[in-house]
């Protein structure tokens, strides 16, 4: 299998590559245009959405504030319960960690339900490199891991596959030359290509959508079954889960099983929500492990701005919401958490070292806050962290006497002082002259201002400007806007 | 007993330094119970609105629904497994015999491993409680429920549900559940279903493929 490689490239350099792929824009359309369409129905009918959704956003902002308390809340009841918690403050460290209870069992298999944290931390990649075998058990995941190819979406990864290209993908895989392309024969094939692993394999790997401080229990939310295969079948079971996934009580869940399904497919409910604390006898696994996960997020917290980014709960509405994500799909994002919430996520996990062009994919124009059930505010986020880009650069000797920055630095000198804009504007007037065309929009401009006339034209500055023009007007008028207002009344 | 606990001190310091605050757990109790909850709590249904609710959303679904007395719940059964072209279902320990229609095999399933659950028709269960916005059944380890396996494996579920069992909305269930939350506890809305391949909701995938409930009205 390849290995799945992130941030390799920035943002706009794989976007104008994908733009290219009519089929790929067409399947994510498609998709994104049913889920918000259905999305919109269910919140629409819920009277209290409004409610609910603040409610979310408190419960998860307090849980925030106080997360180092509601951690070993939750540690200590889910270890009562006999489970076994751990804690990596790496990826290396998760990796180290799940392949030591694997190896421990002498497994040479596991099964996998969905998780994005897997996917951040490189863990498949890491299990087969030493001989253990993943088996990804969504189907999503199935054709994304068949496929050789990376998950493009959050809640459902091979949004950019369509059921003819699945066939294929089967086609191949699981040697079925006859296979039709119906969604119920492709789903069809995958239950039978995988009943025979939940039967056998022991090991168990999951994420979690929300662990429970007060009760010590773990939630997962899924449509397929498959969530449920892995959670009650095997021996073992290992779920490596972020840090930031808990929530303080069980009567928490009563609003985010309300939230989450509406905001990510669109259903009143998911078909299964499975809640379970450390081992049962006699009921699932013999052995339950958590591998709480910090990369890059408790550092967040110091942040009040974009600590919000935390309370995100994965439902993938934003992605679905947005226009940037609907030309682009996922992989432009070349990062595990794509959409608008991965242009905020991702740059801070990476410290901000890396993928700092993805606070700039984006329109701002706020669908993203608009459909979150936790009431991220995306956008104060993006903007915030545009201006750490900024900053970042200033500090640095090329950045500071960087065109760019010497171009800004000057429009910000010309703006803040009246006097100085109206002669710029003459300036403009003038200096124009020889780039306007017959049509009064000027087509090319020079150096870094080449990438807006690239893809448009920019209207030429008029001869009078507005300052002109009411000089001229109103000049004579001591309070021209009050009288105006007078006037019309 | 915490594991790696070199990293767990790191990890715990490293919020707390970015959080730069440090909270009782009495204050931070009492910030939570300030948190506003304005969302509804109780449902405005009465008893028939309600049944409906439920009846239409488990349609919706796919699943079947029939209605059924307390002293005719064997003869519905029987009807719903004739339906389905089923001789027998197995079970968890605790299923009332006034469930069980005479002519059809029924089997205490407890302790089966998934090979031979695999191989039977289905499974016979009852709940602890319904949803009816959205259309839920809820089960937990407690008898007449059994495993979670009981109703994962077989690719049929019969579940029979009470009137009395059926609440409105999801807080009102979650008032009933909280004292035994620390049981393994599942959420069924529906057969199992995939919207995986182009946003089409198709049923079932790995979970039962056939669903039906027997509601008990009177």
């Amino acid at each position: 299998m390849s290995e799945r490689q992130w941030h390799t490239r920035e943002f706009p350099e794989a976007a104008k590559d994908l733009l290219q792929n009519s089929q790929l824009r067409k399947n994510v359309q498609h998709a994104t245009t049913v889920i918000q369409g259905k999305r919109n129905k269910v919140t629409a009918e819920l009277p209290d959405w409004e409610d609910l959704r603040e409610s979310g956003a408190q419960v998860r902002a307090h849980t925030l504030r106080h997360l180092d308390h509601y951690l070993t809340k939750f540690e200590e009841n889910c270890t009562r319960a006999g489970g076994h918690v751990h804690w990596a403050a790496d990826a290396a460290e998760a990796n180290r960690i799940i392949l030591g209870i694997v190896q421990q069992h002498s497994a040479k298999e596991v099964i996998k339900i969905k998780t994005m944290t897997s996917e951040e931390i490189g863990l498949n990649a890491n299990l087969e490199a030493h001989g253990i075998w993943p088996i990804e058990t969504d189907l999503a995941e199935l054709i994304v891991q068949l496929g050789k190819d990376r998950p493009s979406h959050f809640v459902a990864p091979a949004l950019h596959i369509n059921k003819q290209q699945v066939r294929t993908i089967f086609q191949r895989e699981m040697n079925l030359p006859e296979l039709g392309d119906k969604p119920e024969d492709l789903a069809t094939a995958a239950r039978n290509y995988l009943r025979e692993k939940y039967l056998r394999i022991k090991v168990a790997i999951s994420g979690g959508n929300f662990m429970i401080a007060d009760s010590g229990g773990v939630c997962i939310l899924e449509s397929e079954g498959n969530g449920r295969m892995c959670l009650t079948l095997p021996d073992v079971l290992i779920s490596i889960i972020g840090i930031e996934k808990v929530i303080p009580s069980f009567r928490d869940l009563e609003i985010f099983l309300q939230t989450v399904p509406r905001s990510a497919t669109g259903e009143r409910m998911n078909p299964y929500n499975s809640v379970w604390c450390g081992v049962h006898p006699g009921d699932g696994p013999k052995e339950f492990h958590v591998v709480l996960l910090d990369n890059g997020r408790s550092p967040i917290l110091a942040d009040k701005e974009s600590r919000q980014t935390l309370q995100c709960v994965r439902c993938g509405a934003c992605l679905n919401a947005c226009p940037v994500y609907h030309q682009t799909g996922g992989h432009a994002y070349e990062s595990v958490y794509a959409g608008p919430i991965g242009a905020i996520l991702t740059p801070q996990l990476l410290s901000m070292e890396k993928a700092r062009s993805l606070p700039y994919a984006s329109s701002l124009c706020g669908a993203c806050y608009e459909v979150c059930p936790v009431k991220i505010n995306i956008p104060e986020v993006l903007i915030h962290l545009r201006s750490k880009v900024v900053q970042q650069d200033q500090a640095t000797f090329a950045g500071k006497f960087s065109l760019w920055n010497i171009g800004m630095k000057t429009a910000a000198f010309v703006f803040e002082n009246a006097d100085r804009l109206v002669i710029a504007e003459r300036l403009g007037q003038i200096g124009q002259k020889p780039l306007v065309s017959k049509n009064g929009f000027i087509e090319w401009l020079p150096l870094m201002l080449n990438g807006w006339t690239q893809t448009r034209d920019l209207k030429a500055m008029p001869a009078q400007s507005f300052r002109q023009w009411w000089a001229k007007e109103r000049g004579s008028e001591s309070n021209g806007m009050k009288s105006t207002g007078k006037k019309n009344a | 007993m915490p594991e790696s606990g070199g990293h767990r001190v790191v990890i715990l310091e490293s919020i707390q330094r970015a959080l730069g605050t440090h909270n009782s757990a009495d204050s931070i109790a009492a910030e939570y119970s300030h948190l506003t909850r304005d969302y509804t709590q109780r449902g405005r249904l009465d008893r028939e609105q309600l049944l409906d609710l439920f009846t239409d959303r488990l349609l919706e679904y796919d699943a079947g629904v029939s209605r059924a007395a307390s002293h005719t719940i064997r003869d519905v059964v029987a009807q719903v497994l004739t339906g389905r072209g089923k001789g027998g279902l197995v079970g968890p320990a605790g299923i009332p015999s006034n469930w069980l229609p005479i002519d059809f095999t029924f089997e205490v399933a407890e302790g089966w491993d998934a090979y031979r659950l695999d191989k039977t028709e289905g499974v016979l269960t009852g709940c602890t409680v319904a949803i009816a916005e959205t259309g839920s059944i809820v089960l937990q380890n407690a008898p007449g429920q059994g495993a979670r396996i009981l109703s994962l494996v077989p690719d049929y579920h019969l579940c029979v549900v009470f009137a009395e069992q059926i609440v409105e909305t999801v807080p009102e269930a979650f008032a009933r559940i909280e004292s035994t939350s620390t049981l393994p506890t599942t959420f069924i809305s529906g057969p199992s279903a995939t919207a995986d391949i182009e946003m089409t909701r198709i049923k079932g995938v790995h979970g039962p493929r056939f669903f039906d409930v027997v509601l008990v009205t009177e």
